[in-house]
């Protein structure tokens, strides 16, 4: 029974991330950059799942580990014979160092991880409202720190130049690894622990269970897939400061909350019902051709349909799309599996 | 570092518009413990209806007019639509909810008005120095400090000397109590929601004096450095909150005015280094007295 559910638990969002790579096989090439990037968010959304949806405090600060990666991925991986000309400022080991595509990635996970570890080492005492606005500060520094210091980065200057390795592939490869790192935390007794505290902070105190240490480990953990996800972004689109800032914040966050915080399967959910809504209205933006009309929105609509619809979830149905659960097995399903299985 | 007389007037200046937000946000925090991540998107709608009355030739006071008119129904309906639903959801529920009302604001002002803006400069004569001894100073910046203290001074007559103010101080104190002893929670609430809007409408006038340029993204930033004010004031009293807005926006003025630009680059880092650093040592705000937390900690 158990088992039942875990494989549903890891195979439906599995699923879900392969038909939407699937479908983007099926496309254009324009349309399917909208097809990379939803790819790319599933893998940011998980990552504030494992944080916020496991222990329940928000977190505006991710997107500051997403742009940690993206750095590091980005720095590492552009050719050499590039860098003075976007980076003339770059300290040496950076400006010798060029890595490949993998291994960049796999930095950009270890950075994200190691700045979250940092940031949380203090941070994760706190909670409630007090934690928004310190991990909103922790954006805002992060940011500027971005944006100005050129010893570690293009300043104000964008990424161009890095290879453009994330297709289909990579950015599929990359959800799925977002999504079985997410399975196995909630899965683990680490991930009991912390929805422990989520539920009842002091029974879980009373349990022998510290919120500090649990929190501090998912924090780690997210910041990790984060850096992932940022490293995924910076081989999709030559990217800069603004990108990874209170917008990018904001759109993942609405998708988190849309389809439902408390589960993995609600977290891709939102990623991807979100994505597709907006990239619907950004083609939109330029004029579509549907049901035999022409519909052609004034730029800036999907941000007011996403912020409505946001909006409209928290009011209406507050544990969002999906209820906050993993996808229900029926009882005929779950009962056949397991007469097959047990004879 | 350089200091001359406008850069103090104009980090009072500055410091007394970001008390006006600190006690918009304060009084509903206090009321509803909710932090309206949106207050900014209030003071960017009123700055609007300021352009709109430039735009079309309004006089100066029909203008003003306009701007108080659509900030408070703004937050009315803010209120009925958005805070009342959500009253008895967490608080981090409803900082996320405010944050999306806050970008659903800011990219309607997008669709309407576009990117590049529109001028409000009806009051721009205000920038003209006052030549006081052989000092110049803009009169904005006078004109502020003076506006914000005279607000704050009404603002504290009627916390102190009417039944709403008592039913508000009360209800800030203890919410369940003060309902108890029979105080209108819908009242007192909708009574602290028209009394911020009517200070975010002040701050619209005062900002689009010295910014005339009004964006879509106007008072976020603002917005964010008072949010941080607050919390490092310290959420829990009125007093403390303010104190905390002007505190922060006395010091970004100062040290904005006074530092060269590769220094003050980096000026926003230290403001929220120096807001983690207090939620982490004394979590309740640095304007508090001891036993009064605001914020819980693990």
């Amino acid at each position: 029974m158990r088992r039942v559910r875990a494989a549903v638990e890891l195979l439906a969002p599995i699923v879900l991330v392969v038909l939407v790579a699937l479908f983007g096989t099926t496309v254009s090439s324009s349309t399917q950059t909208y097809v990379v990037t939803t790819l790319v968010n599933v893998a940011i959304v998980v990552a504030l799942y494992v944080f916020i949806g496991n222990s329940g405090v928000v977190s505006f600060g991710h997107i500051s580990f997403v742009a940690v990666g993206a750095w590091t991925a980005g720095i590492l991986s552009m050719p050499a014979s590039e860098k003075p000309a976007i980076m003339p400022n770059l300290v040496g080991f950076l400006r010798d160092t060029t890595v490949g595509n993998v291994p960049s990635l796999a930095l950009a996970a270890a950075v994200g991880a190691l700045f979250a570890l940092i940031v949380g080492l203090p941070l994760m005492r706190l909670s409630g409202l007090a934690a928004g606005i310190a991990t909103l500060g922790v954006l805002e520094i992060t940011h500027n720190v971005l944006r100005y210091w050129e010893k570690i980065g293009p300043g104000l200057n964008t990424f161009s130049a890095v290879p453009e390795t994330t297709g289909l592939l990579q950015a599929c490869v990359g959800a799925l690894i977002a999504i079985v790192v997410a399975f196995a935390y909630q899965w683990s007794r680490y991930g009991r622990m912390l929805r422990a505290t989520r539920e009842d902070a002091a029974a879980a105190r009373a349990v022998g269970v510290s919120v500090y240490g649990q929190r501090l480990v998912a924090f780690t953990l997210s910041g990790a897939v984060a850096g992932l996800a940022g490293g995924l972004y910076v081989h999709l689109l030559p990217v800069n400061a603004e990108s990874f800032y209170l917008d990018l914040t904001f759109i993942t966050l609405a998708m988190l909350v849309i389809g439902g915080a408390t589960s993995l399967w609600g977290a891709v959910v939102g990623a991807v019902a979100v994505s597709a809504v907006d990239s619907f209205l950004a083609e939109a933006e330029n004029g579509v051709h549907i049901f035999g009309g022409t519909l052609d929105l004034p730029s800036g609509t999907r941000i007011v349909v996403v912020g409505a619809l946001m909006a409209l979830v928290l009011i209406i149905r507050p544990a969002g799309l999906t209820g906050g659960r993993e996808l229900p097995v029926p009882r005929a399903f779950m009962r056949s599996v397991l007469t097959k299985f047990s004879t | 570092m350089t200091v001359d007389w406008q850069t103090i007037a104009d980090a009072f200046g500055l410091g007394g518009i970001y008390a006006l937000m600190a006690v918009g946000i304060g009084l509903v925090f206090g009321v509803l413990r909710l932090v309206n991540f949106a207050y900014g998107q209030l003071v960017m709608a009123g700055a609007f209806a300021l352009a709109f009355a430039y735009e079309h030739g309004w006089p100066v006071w029909s203008g003003i007019l306009l701007c108080f008119a659509v900030v408070i129904a703004l937050s009315v309906a803010m209120d009925w639509l958005v805070f009342r639903p959500l009253r008895t959801q967490t608080p981090a529920v409803m900082l996320v909810a405010t944050f999306a009302v806050a970008f659903l604001l800011q990219s309607i002002a997008l669709l309407w008005f576009g990117s590049l803006g529109k001028i409000a400069a009806s009051l721009s004569s205000l920038n003209q120095p006052w030549t006081i001894g052989n000092v110049d100073i803009r009169k904005i910046s006078i004109v502020a400090a003076a506006v914000a203290a005279g607000c704050l001074l009404t603002l504290v007559l009627l916390l102190a000397r009417t039944n709403v103010g008592l039913h508000m101080r009360a209800a800030a104190m203890d919410f369940r109590t003060a309902r108890l002893l029979g105080v209108r929670a819908n009242r007192v609430i909708g009574s602290a929601v028209v009394v911020s809007g009517l200070l975010a409408a002040t701050v619209a006038v005062l900002m689009t004096v010295q910014t005339p340029l009004v964006t879509p993204d106007f008072a976020l930033r603002d917005t964010i450095l008072v949010l941080a004010g607050v919390v490092l004031g310290g959420m829990n009293r009125l007093v403390s909150a303010t104190l905390g807005g002007f505190a922060i926006g006395f010091a970004s003025g100062f040290l904005g005015g006074a530092l060269p630009t590769n220094q003050s680059q980096y000026l926003p880092s230290f403001l929220f280094a120096a807001v983690i650093l207090v939620l982490l040592i004394r979590p309740g705000g640095l304007f508090t007295r001891a036993g009064q937390q605001a914020v819980e900690r693990v």
